[in-house]
């Protein structure tokens, strides 16, 4: 029907002469509705291009010093190899055709090592603590809404929280860890406690009451149960949770510059009280870089981090995609970042 | 033939069990102190702060000169204040349409192969790392609007508030969608089968009715995406500057409250002086106006609730 034919029906009287159909603007504004919001949508799609398309296009045509012009595709291509192979070898220095981002990929792998060490314990624990352990009591509510205020904390608090309880010790000599690897890792492991905690409850929520009902039935005790039928139910998840969570600890900068995280360090990390440096934050320093040419070499780092975190959230979203499939554990294992 | 005997495994697992349990507990516990962690070190150092610099809260808050490196130094947070503001707002008025939009198209609209299609693309949108889009500002955003709008005889400066704004706007619009459309998904049936009954077209169901009906939960939502931009850190450091002014032009430099605590950390200001001191009572007022927000957008999502049943 077209508009036209919808405006005027054919019999056509009405009592109330107050009575405005508005057919006309209806019939526009339906459709044309639908598709900003379509388009809206596709904004994220567009978006997503143009990180991914800004980021590999400025590593495959490098600016400022040593940059080449009018050489062919294939060329350029495996210049933008060599100068990521060169970007995960080499050491920071002074010149940008020598920079690399190795000591920051070493400290980024502590940091992640420790972070899941630390986050994902205690995290479980205290979801399962809360699922498990607790019923509707005061104390829960109470940790609770502490939980989800925690997650709505900027991360530079986080950081200012690392910088004076774990890098100096509150004051005290002692208890001081200075800037190093564990000092960052406890701080990450704070910023994501509330992310895998809130993940790890949503899919503990989500398997059937009959599971541990029967487990308990048949005599487990209640670690038991939890330990043989409810992780590995729940694991996928968790799994989930946990993975977007690290790969946003991962991909923090603010916290780790108040932890003293190096601006460019020589030495590579090689235990846990070493000084260190991340990923990010080498990249932070690099595009404040005003000359050209470090521009080329930030991009090549975050390629190489874009590399890390998407596939890591790809695989967690994947995992959720094929567990969602499972009858019964249907739908509720979403999680969200942040909150 | 021996008689099997069945043994209580009793003392072994009954102890097991409350290990078990304490250290569950323990670990709850570890959640609520890092509150009281937070609580005590921004406090206690931002105490410290007011002693150090002479200064009172009120100054602090009301005084609008910034000068941490002058003699005598002086500590007002107005200027942090302002920027925060102007990159916060302009943020909001980038994402909250288009998320909303989005969420609409995802809940009321999309089918289950461009769902497929467009929600994870979100997803990973937000799993991009702030320093990433600090350096898309610098990189993209800043030369664009330099090119276009030096067309029309605006000047842009490098460090800008407006590609700040547009950057940590692009950032948030995953969450405002995403949890928007988690609030129009919970909207019944129902309600929307009433209206198509009543002649409503599909768009006048969702304006008048779903989102009427999930108004609370996305209020909510809004209120979360502006406490968000307001922590921001990394895009704005690196788009917006670091220069504490009050100006009505966001295409010139501004400082936000987290723009201030990096500049400060990075540069050379000894541990225990008024200078560094000052990160902690800016911090302070962060976590404050966020701790606010979030604390409001629950309680709308507390007591505006629609129930259905």
């Amino acid at each position: 029907m077209s508009v036209k034919s919808l405006n005027k029906p054919a019999n056509w009287s009405s009592a109330d002469p107050h009575f405005r159909p508005n057919r006309r603007r209806r019939a526009i504004m339906d459709p044309l509705f639908r598709w900003v919001c379509f388009f809206a949508t596709f904004l994220g799609v567009v978006f997503l291009g143009t990180v991914l398309g800004a980021v590999f296009l400025r590593v495959l045509y490098p600016a400022g010093a040593g940059a080449k012009s009018g050489i062919p595709l294939g060329e350029r291509f495996s210049d933008a190899c060599a100068l990521l192979r060169r970007l995960v070898v080499n050491k920071p220095g002074i010149e940008a055709s020598e920079v690399g981002y190795r000591v920051g990929l070493v400290g980024s792998a502590w940091l992640l090592l420790f972070v899941i060490l630390i986050a994902v314990p205690v995290g479980v624990g205290a979801a399962l603590y809360l699922e498990e352990y607790t019923g509707k009591s005061r104390w829960k509510t109470l940790v609770q809404t502490n939980i989800a205020n925690l997650a709505g904390v900027p991360s530079i608090v986080y950081g200012l929280l690392g910088l004076t309880l774990f890098q100096r010790g509150l004051g005290f000599k002692s208890l001081a860890l200075g800037p190093c690897v564990l000092a960052g890792s406890l701080t990450l492991s704070l910023l994501i406690l509330p992310v895998i905690v809130i993940a790890t409850q949503e899919a503990l929520r989500a398997v059937p009451q009959s599971l541990r009902l029967a487990a308990l039935a048949l005599g487990a005790t209640r670690w038991q149960m939890i330990r043989d039928h409810l992780l590995p139910t729940a694991a996928p998840g968790i799994l989930t949770g946990t993975i977007l969570g690290v790969s946003r600890a991962i991909g923090e900068t603010a916290p780790l510059l108040m932890v003293g995280a190096a601006a460019s360090l020589l030495k590579v990390t090689r235990g846990p009280l070493d000084r260190y440096t991340a990923l990010p934050v080498e990249i932070f320093y690099n595009a404040k870089e005003p000359d050209e040419s470090f521009s080329t070499v930030a991009a090549g780092g975050i390629l190489l981090l874009l590399c890390l975190l998407l596939t890591m959230n790809f695989f967690a979203i994947w995992i959720r995609q094929r567990t969602s499939k499972r009858p019964g554990l249907a739908g509720s294992m979403r999680t969200k970042r942040g909150g | 033939m021996g008689r099997v005997q069945w043994k209580s495994p009793g003392r072994f697992l009954h102890w097991q069990e409350r290990l078990v349990h304490m250290i569950l507990a323990i670990f709850a516990v570890i959640t609520i102190l890092t509150t009281i962690g937070i609580l005590v070190v921004l406090g206690t150092e931002t105490y410290q702060f007011f002693i150090k610099a002479e200064t009172t809260p009120f100054e602090f808050l009301t005084s609008r000169k910034l000068e941490p490196e002058a003699d005598p130094p002086k500590f007002g947070i107005v200027p942090l204040i302002w920027g925060t503001m102007v990159v916060t707002f302009g943020s909001c008025v980038i994402a909250l349409p288009i998320g909303l939009a989005s969420a609409i198209y995802l809940s009321e609209y999309a089918g289950s192969l461009t769902r497929s299609i467009l929600k994870p693309a979100l997803e990973i949108l937000a799993g991009v790392p702030t320093i990433v889009y600090g350096y898309l500002a610098l990189m993209l955003v800043t030369p664009a609007l330099r090119y276009t709008l030096e067309l029309v005889g605006i000047k842009v400066d490098t460090y800008n508030a407006a590609s700040a704004a547009i950057v940590v706007g692009i950032m948030i619009i995953p969450m405002v969608s995403s949890l928007s459309e988690d609030v129009l998904r919970a909207v019944p049936q129902g309600l929307r089968e009433a209206a198509y009954g009543l002649g409503a077209t599909k768009f006048e169901v969702c304006t008048q009715v779903v989102v009427p009906a999930g108004l609370s939960g996305i209020m909510a939502s809004f209120i979360l995406a502006f406490s968000r931009a307001i922590g921001e850190t990394m895009a704005v450091v690196l788009a917006a500057g670091q220069l504490p002014q009050i100006s009505g032009n966001i295409f010139t430099s501004v400082q936000t409250m987290t723009a201030y605590i990096v500049s400060v950390t990075s540069g050379d200001a000894p541990f225990g002086t008024a200078e560094h001191l000052s990160l902690y009572a800016v911090g302070s007022v962060l976590f404050l106006i966020t701790l606010c927000l979030n604390l409001f957008s629950g309680w709308i999502l507390r007591h505006y609730r629609e129930e259905y049943s």
